[in-house]
């Protein structure tokens, strides 16, 4: 059946996505919140992750293209960066904020720019991912079927 | 004297004659007068003279004649017989007189003639003295000399200075016209010509250093007087004119090696430096024996200055050695302390990311299982599970490991029922054992409390790593397990003797022995066994796993709850017994204000229902503070979520019942909240439980929080059910025991 096809396929893409390291169990935590009090609560927190992850690395370009780098403000930035994608559970952005953090403290302009680079692009993946996974979770609404998130057991 | 026996002279016979004679005795009496007279004269003046009584007769002698001179002169022309008869006592006086002199100058002559010795002798001890003295003052020079050249010479500590210190000065004491330093060559077979006076750069002159003449010098310690045709003083173009005379003397030069602290040594070096002097070619000066002496003082101290100079720069090469590995010491301490730090890191994210996929693994091949599948499909489903639960196992025990190494790892105390832990654990091990046809049994003593306090869940990894052993190297035959309360005698373990343990009231030694009648162990490897990786026997057992870790493991988690944990064997194939000892602490009695009196409860008493519980959230982060909020109210709390600390102090009423501060905000922050919410509600009652959320569960973390009077530390990631569990501890007891 077609909702069956749909549903083995994003099982498989989620766990494809858990497999990768592009997520972690906190953004099963997530779905788990989300309840008929609250339906739209996993996109609504990855549309504000989406924002705030691409303002702060707004910030963090302009920061860092800066003559006299302020150090402490990109650390704050990716600080906050590492915060909002633990929150989801996007695991990559994260590690890439954690190697982000330690060129700071050491004052690396070179590892900082290249870890810009990483971070952009880990989470330009996770976006595209996302989204691509809400579209499947949009058909699978369509056809009538719901998302079965609680065999993720991770 | 001639006899003055002149009578009658014939006046008008020589009237000239007569006229002369008149004149001369006048004079002559007169002179005859005056000697005496000077003769007393000088007699007074001088005291010293001891004669006085000769020179009294003497005096008397020439005064009479003198007198008779005189009164000859009246006997020129005719006299009464008045004048003949003085004429005549004066001559008998003056010859009595005389004779008497004459007989005492018998005796006075070897007196005089003495006194003249005695004279010369004076004379002679006067030259001597003098020439003592001389001496005295030239060696006075000579000391005055020596002490000044030493002086210069200790002055400095550098070896070059001092020796070239020495030449000169030495040349400007003792007036040289050259003077010559030889050092030995590093081979020690010839001498160089190191240092001269005059010459500027000495061309590398060398020496055989087994010449006689050299020998003859270095033989004794005193200067020698050298040929000047020999080699070490032949040092310019041989000149047209004498050359002076040449000394040559030995500096020894002594090493470090020579000086132990209780016993100098007797310059037994072997090795020497020659000093040459040359005295100035055209004159004719000799070498003086105190001239000599100086330079054998000169040459000793330099070598005293030179092994000064030596320890010296031993001294600074040590001190600079010392720095240079202080330095490397410095820099490998600091690379250790980066590897440690870099392998924490790689630990604390590789531990997130090592058992996420593995769970994936798990939990997918598990949902597989329940797929339809062909016999072959299961099959492989079933061995996909099994390495990978082989490997979920390993990766738990290496990260286990790396943690208990760090030292990083603390144990989850918490009250548990020990007969329970026993008796679970019999019951995992039960099948296996019932396969493999072994029987096992367990006794417990009657005086082992139901319930401890201790690391529930280490504990029974202990155990069942060590019964799961016994089972795995038995074939057959049985398995005991015995625990009971330890005494004082039984805690004592012959192999630990510095194991000392003390029941008191608060806790208790629980000791357990596995016993079984299996596979036994070679009494050798028994120390082996408890360290990582070791595996004593090659394993021909298929179902051998663990990699070595296990008892690795234990024996740390058994250190950890200070114990000891050792096995002991008889040998191969007469089975083995395991021992190990813990401390738990016994319920009911605890001091420790932290370890709260609360026997864990099943999961489902908890309230599930919070609906209407007013909470406020602070979080700097928007997508973290949507995350805890959603959270919240899923399980129907009324959240009000914040992004600063001002905010939260200012929204936070009585009504809220807990406040939950998100630490990844670098530390001040949530500690300056609590103090300030602290501030607000003095009242215990109205003021809400504050929390903290950190990913971080550091120690520190911790103190500062329970220091700023936090209600407890949550440990993100947060579950729901996690969350629930937090908020149903705080609102049963008031604090959270442990970081969740």
């Amino acid at each position: 059946m077609e909702l069956n096809r749909l549903q083995r396929s994003f099982l498989e893409y989620t766990a494809a996505l858990f497999r990768e390291g592009f997520l972690d169990s906190q953004f099963s935590q997530l779905y788990q919140l989300q309840d008929e009090s609250n339906p739209e609560f996993v996109v609504e927190v990855v549309s504000l992750f989406f924002d705030d992850s691409e303002r702060l690395i707004n910030d963090l370009s302009r920061a860092l293209d800066q003559t006299n780098v302020d150090f402490k403000k990109i650390d704050a930035h990716v600080h906050q960066l590492k915060g909002s994608s633990s929150s989801i559970g996007a695991q990559r952005v994260k590690n890439s904020c954690v190697s982000f953090r330690n060129f700071c403290e050491v004052q690396n302009i070179e590892g900082c720019l290249s870890c810009l680079q990483q971070v952009q692009q880990e989470y330009l993946l996770i976006k595209n991912k996302l989204e691509a996974l809400f579209q499947l979770e949009k058909q699978i609404v369509a056809a009538g079927g719901a998302i079965n998130t609680v065999e993720w057991m991770l | 004297m001639e006899a003055c026996n002149c009578i009658e002279p014939q006046w008008p016979a020589d009237e000239l004659l007569m006229k002369y004679q008149y004149i001369s005795d006048f004079f002559i009496a007169l002179a005859y007068f005056s000697i005496p007279l000077e003769l007393i004269y000088f007699v007074k003046k001088s005291a010293v003279f001891p004669y006085r009584w000769v020179l009294v007769q003497f005096g008397a002698f020439i005064v009479l004649c003198g007198a008779t001179h005189l009164i000859n002169l009246w006997t020129f022309t005719t006299h009464s017989r008045t004048v003949a008869v003085v004429m005549t006592t004066a001559k008998i006086l003056t010859a009595v007189v005389s004779c008497a002199t004459a007989l005492m100058l018998v005796h006075i002559i070897p007196d005089l003639l003495s006194v003249k010795t005695r004279e010369v002798f004076l004379k002679n001890k006067a030259a001597e003295l003098d020439r003592e003295m001389g001496l005295i003052r030239t060696q006075e020079e000579t000391g005055r000399h020596v002490r000044m050249l030493t002086h210069e010479i200790r002055s400095t500590l550098d070896r070059h200075t001092i020796l070239k210190t020495t030449l000169v000065e030495l040349g400007r004491t003792l007036s040289l016209e050259e003077c010559a330093l030889w050092m030995p060559t590093r081979t020690g077979l010839e001498l160089q010509l190191s240092y001269t006076l005059h010459h500027q750069n000495p061309v590398g002159f060398t020496v055989p250093i087994q010449l006689p003449m050299i020998n003859q010098v270095f033989s004794t310690n005193r200067a020698v007087k050298i040929s000047p045709s020999s080699p070490v003083a032949r040092l310019r173009p041989s000149g047209k004119y004498m050359p002076g005379e040449v000394v040559a003397v030995r500096v020894p030069l002594l090493h470090l090696s020579n000086f132990q602290i209780n016993d100098w040594p007797e310059l037994s070096t072997k090795r020497y430096a020659l000093m040459v002097l040359m005295l100035p070619s055209d004159s004719a000066r000799q070498w003086h024996v105190h001239e000599l002496e100086l330079v054998e003082v000169v040459a000793d101290q330099v070598a005293v200055a030179l092994s000064h100079a030596a320890i010296l720069e031993e001294s600074m090469r040590a001190r600079d050695l010392l720095m240079q590995q202080n330095v490397a010491l410095d820099l490998a301490r600091r690379e250790a302390e980066t590897a440690v730090r870099a392998r924490n890191d790689f630990l604390a994210v590789m531990n997130h990311e090592m058992r996420t996929p593995m769970h994936a693994i798990i939990a997918l091949s598990s949902l597989l299982q329940e797929t339809e599948l062909t016999p072959e499909q299961r099959l492989m489903v079933e061995t996909i599970l099994k390495s990978s639960n082989l490997l979920a196992a390993l990766i738990n025990d290496v990260l286990d490991l790396s943690k208990l190494e760090d030292g990083s790892l603390q144990l989850d105390m918490g009250t548990f029922n020990l007969h329970a832990l026993f008796r679970e654990v019999l019951n995992l091990i039960k099948p296996i054992a019932s396969v493999k046809k072994l029987s096992i049994t367990l006794s417990l003593s009657s005086d082992l409390p139901e319930y401890a306090i201790g690391d529930e869940k280490r504990l029974m990894q202990v155990l069942l790593n060590v019964v799961g052993n016994a089972v795995k190297f038995s074939k057959e035959g049985s398995i005991s397990i015995t625990a009971f309360v330890a005494k004082s005698e039984y805690l004592r373990d012959p192999r630990a003797p510095e194991f000392f343990p003390v029941p008191s009231d608060n806790h208790f030694y629980l000791r357990i022995q596995v016993k079984d009648t299996g596979l036994g162990i070679n009494p050798q490897d028994i120390p082996k066994l408890f360290t990582k990786f070791a595996q004593s026997q090659p394993l021909t057992t298929k179902n051998s796993s663990g990699g070595g870790l296990g008892l690795a493991i234990c024996k740390r988690f058994v250190n950890l709850m200070e114990g000891q944990i050792w096995i002991e064997s008889e040998g191969l194939g007469k089975g083995s017994t395991a021992f190990f000892i813990v401390k738990l602490g016994i319920p009911g009695h605890s001091n420790e204000s932290r370890l709260p009196f609360v026997p864990k409860v099943p999961g489902n008493h908890m309230p599930t229902n919070f609906s209407g519980l007013k909470i406020v959230v602070m979080d700097d982060n928007s997508v973290g503070r949507m995350v805890t909020k959603g959270l919240l109210m899923h399980l129907g709390c009324d959240v009000l979520a914040v992004g600063s600390a001002d905010e939260c102090v200012r929204v936070v009423t009585p009504e809220h019942k807990v406040v939950f501060l998100d630490a990844s905000v670098p530390g001040a922050d949530t500690c300056e909240v609590a103090v300030r919410l602290h501030e607000k509600f003095s009242k215990r009652l109205d003021r809400p439980f504050i929390v903290a959320l950190t990913g971080n569960t550091d120690r520190m973390v911790k103190e500062n929080c329970s220091r700023v009077g936090m209600d407890g530390v949550v440990l993100k990631p947060i579950s729901v059910d996690k969350m629930r569990s937090v908020l149903s501890e705080l609102l049963e007891h008031g604090f959270l025991a442990e970081s969740q």
